[in-house]
């Protein structure tokens, strides 16, 4: 491999690690995290967001610009509102969303594999 | 351990598919939806009435740790031992609209079977709604035990 090649290779791991870094330091605020659970089930403006916490208003538009330069929530507008949505894509560089939904039926399943193995060896 | 349960949902639909391989004959796999005191012990609820019949209706409840109670109901339009279910799923006192499921069960080996669940939702914003249900409850939970904790600080 060409130094050139090898060089080029780190730059976009480096890039990539700085990328994960900012999502990660994004959602290890708490309050960014509830914005991400509302934001989640349904789309909301600012005011919406702000109304569920009491800090001002300032600071959560600061956390809701924090997590959409960090492409977590994206901005969609709707007349003269804008609405925030989570953006999927950036999701999935946390985590899939869907894992969680995935995460309860394999729960659910695994308890039933256990307990049906019990179940057969009773019988 | 292996990640056996699979979710398949496209974007832009309204219905998603479950699959999931047991280590399990069919029967019992089936079983574990017949009998109310397993269908308890896997689902982690209180069945309050399960009528395993075309045109029966079944009804579950849940209570939650802080002692709130869930009810969940539905009716079944097929009931075909170790073949199929095709029933409803409505979350009572809440806005989502009703579910439709199809279950179908398969032997795959004498001691290994396949269920394939195939949820259809009455619109794809419900369906997305419903997906990231559990995602919103984790993220919610993982919060309210920073506030528990820093609460305890102050």
């Amino acid at each position: 491999m060409q130094l050139n090649d090898c060089i080029y290779i780190c730059s976009q791991i480096a890039a990539y690690m700085e990328l994960r870094r900012d999502i990660f330091q994004a959602i290890a605020d708490p309050t960014r995290r509830a914005i991400i659970a509302l934001v989640a089930l349904q789309a909301m403006t600012p005011t919406s967001i702000a109304e569920n916490f009491d800090s001002s208003r300032q600071t959560i538009s600061k956390h809701i610009q924090i997590l959409t330069e960090c492409e977590l929530l994206k901005q969609e507008q709707s007349g003269r509102e804008i609405y925030y949505h989570i953006n999927a894509a950036g999701m999935k560089e946390v985590a899939d969303f869907i894992e969680p939904f995935r995460k309860m039926w394999d729960d659910r399943f695994n308890n039933l594999q256990t307990i049906m193995k019990k179940y057969k060896s009773k019988k | 351990m292996d990640r056996k349960t699979k979710i398949h949902a496209e974007d832009g639909k309204q219905d998603l598919t479950i699959t999931r391989e047991f280590d399990l004959p069919l029967a019992l796999l089936f079983t574990a939806y017949e009998e109310p005191e397993i269908v308890e012990q896997w689902m982690g609820t209180k069945v309050l009435k399960l009528e395993n019949k075309k045109h029966g209706s079944y009804q579950f409840e849940t209570t939650e740790p802080t002692g709130n109670k869930h009810r969940f109901n539905g009716t079944y339009h097929e009931f075909v031992p170790n073949q199929k279910i095709i029933r409803t799923f409505e979350m009572e006192n809440t806005p989502f609209d009703v579910q439709l499921e199809f279950l179908e069960f398969e032997s795959l080996t004498n001691t290994t079977s396949k269920l394939t669940m195939h949820i259809i939702y009455r619109s794809i914003a419900l369906r997305d709604q419903i997906l990231k249900l559990p995602f919103a409850q984790g993220i919610n939970m993982a919060h309210s035990r920073i506030q528990e904790i820093v609460s305890k600080l102050k």
